[in-house]
């Protein structure tokens, strides 16, 4: 007897060989000249500079660790979603305080700039000015030269 | 239809390979009319005609195009990592086509009638996502690479509220199978969930707004996923080719391309099951009056397509309407707009059923 992921598995293997077998019937009727110029790269008429498998800047690193965890975390919650309701008000508070948490962590990383394109300069406050102003304060009849 | 088949084969292996190849019956025409209706509706929607040579007013030109792909040259061009970029359209189609096996078409045929359902689609189509970062990384152009970690990118994020807002239908029908969620949609329109599902309370009035809001929030993110416009970032033909399968062509390409609109249908299907009643009939069934219950299932698997078709269309009208958003533009509608409002739209759902 399948079970009905050996049905999955199935389509999985019946899709491949849909794949395969199309491919297969194009190789039977198609031409195949090659010519130096149509195996070039093609980038728009233009002699292909370099290669593309280089450093590559993936802005929203940052982005996909959050992602992450948000799967994780909805990983966690689907079970929760569907037993809370025997639970009453408790079984939901749980699932709640867990939200709760990381809808906090993702403040937090809003906050940070994480979320941005183009990430703003880390805005690091600097203590010693904020003391000197504290202290300059008090004495408004002499304003502080290097201000 | 998998029992069916098997008392009348006598043969399980034969049988699943059967009933899993009935989606194709249904996928290669529906891409067949897709791309027609695609062009079509372009073509009025801008005051032109579309395609009208091939057939009365053009209705044959997709059979026509299917064999032209079919008898194209086969080129893979010089420095391309050959096994993967092989392997690429199979993993893709694979992952679009895995997704069929959980949606019931009718009360009758479901592929496989796991009780994971829904949580399995979101899982199996990141398959998709693997096809195509391999699509792009192997092809040595830059457009293909540019196309595919923007489409990764893309379809990663977006993954997070359309999970949300599944999560609170989740919460409000109490189950993860697909089949048993269309069941509870029974009967006639205001059954259905974007009304407050079956159950005639109180609660049903409050849920409606929310279940509006939903329904708004995942056909948002449900296009960002089928890269559709105005989130076509990963294959901005005017900025990038043609994305991630710049260097295909032939019936590779075209295994793409029916990935593409399989994954369409699909995302248009979901819509259809967890808001709009699934396979139901919004206003009674015909074999029901005539006593004829063998016309039910047809019927059902005429509604689910016609629900499908109709969120399919509204696509295609969208992308004739909005214009192309920038990728941080993306980025950032799906991290602080529509998390955010999935997030409580999950909260107010959650305290309405506990009342």
């Amino acid at each position: 007897m399948l079970t009905e992921f050996g049905k999955i598995f199935v389509f999985l293997i019946f899709a491949m060989l849909f794949v395969a077998i199309s491919i297969f019937i194009a190789r039977l009727i198609r031409p195949t000249r090659p010519t130096k110029e149509k195996l070039k790269i093609y980038e728009c008429g233009e002699e292909a500079m370099g290669t593309p498998w280089i450093k590559f800047n993936i802005r929203f690193y940052v982005v996909a660790l959050i992602f992450l965890i948000f799967d994780v975390e909805v990983v966690l919650l689907f079970p929760w979603a569907i037993t809370y309701k025997d639970y009453g008000i408790y079984g939901f508070l749980v699932g709640i305080i867990f939200l709760v948490v990381l809808a906090i962590g993702m403040a937090y990383e809003w906050r940070k700039g994480d979320l941005e394109w183009a990430r703003p300069k880390p805005n690091i406050p600097d203590l010693s000015k904020i003391l000197k102003k504290k202290i300059a304060q008090p004495e408004t009849i002499e304003p502080s030269a290097d201000n | 239809m998998y029992d069916f088949l098997v008392d009348l084969i006598g043969n399980e292996i034969i049988a699943a390979f059967i009933s899993a190849a009935l989606p194709v019956v249904f996928i290669v025409p529906f891409v067949i009319f897709g791309v027609l209706m695609e062009r079509k509706v372009a073509g009025h929607m801008q005051d032109r005609l579309g395609p009208m040579r091939v057939g009365y007013h053009g209705i044959l030109q997709t059979v026509a195009d299917f064999f032209k792909l079919l008898q194209k040259e086969d080129i893979v061009a010089d420095g391309i990592d050959k096994k993967f970029f092989n392997f690429a359209p199979y993993l893709v189609f694979a992952g679009s086509y895995a997704v069929y096996a959980a949606l019931p078409f009718s009360s009758k045929y479901i592929g496989a009638d796991i009780d994971l359902g829904i949580f399995y689609i979101i899982a199996v189509s990141g398959l998709v996502v693997a096809g195509i970062l391999m699509a792009g990384w192997t092809s040595n152009n830059k457009y293909s690479l540019y196309g595919a970690l923007r489409s990764a990118a893309q379809i990663v994020s977006y993954e997070i509220p359309t999970a949300l807002i599944i999560l609170s239908m989740v919460m409000l029908t109490g189950t993860l199978s697909l089949a048993e969620m269309s069941e509870m949609q029974t009967a006639y329109f205001w059954n259905w969930n974007i009304f407050g599902g079956a159950e005639w309370s109180f609660t049903k009035l409050l849920l409606i707004p929310f279940m509006f809001a939903g329904f708004l929030l995942f056909y948002i993110s449900s296009l960002a996923e089928v890269n559709r416009t105005p989130f076509d970032m990963p294959e901005a033909e005017s900025e990038l080719v043609g994305g991630y399968h710049t260097e295909y062509s032939g019936i590779k390409f075209s295994m793409f391309f029916l990935a593409e609109y399989a994954n369409m249908f699909a995302v248009s299907a979901l819509v259809s099951v967890l808001f709009f009643g699934g396979y139901h009939s919004p206003i009674g069934y015909v074999g029901n009056t005539l006593g004829l219950e063998a016309l039910i299932p047809f019927e059902q698997v005429f509604w689910f397509a016609a629900k499908g078709i109709f969120f399919v269309f509204v696509q295609m009208w969208l992308r004739w309407t909005l214009p192309r958003v920038r990728v941080d533009q993306l980025m950032t509608i799906c991290w602080k707009y529509l998390i955010p409002y999935a997030f409580l739209n999950l909260l107010i759902i959650g305290i309405i059923t506990l009342i």
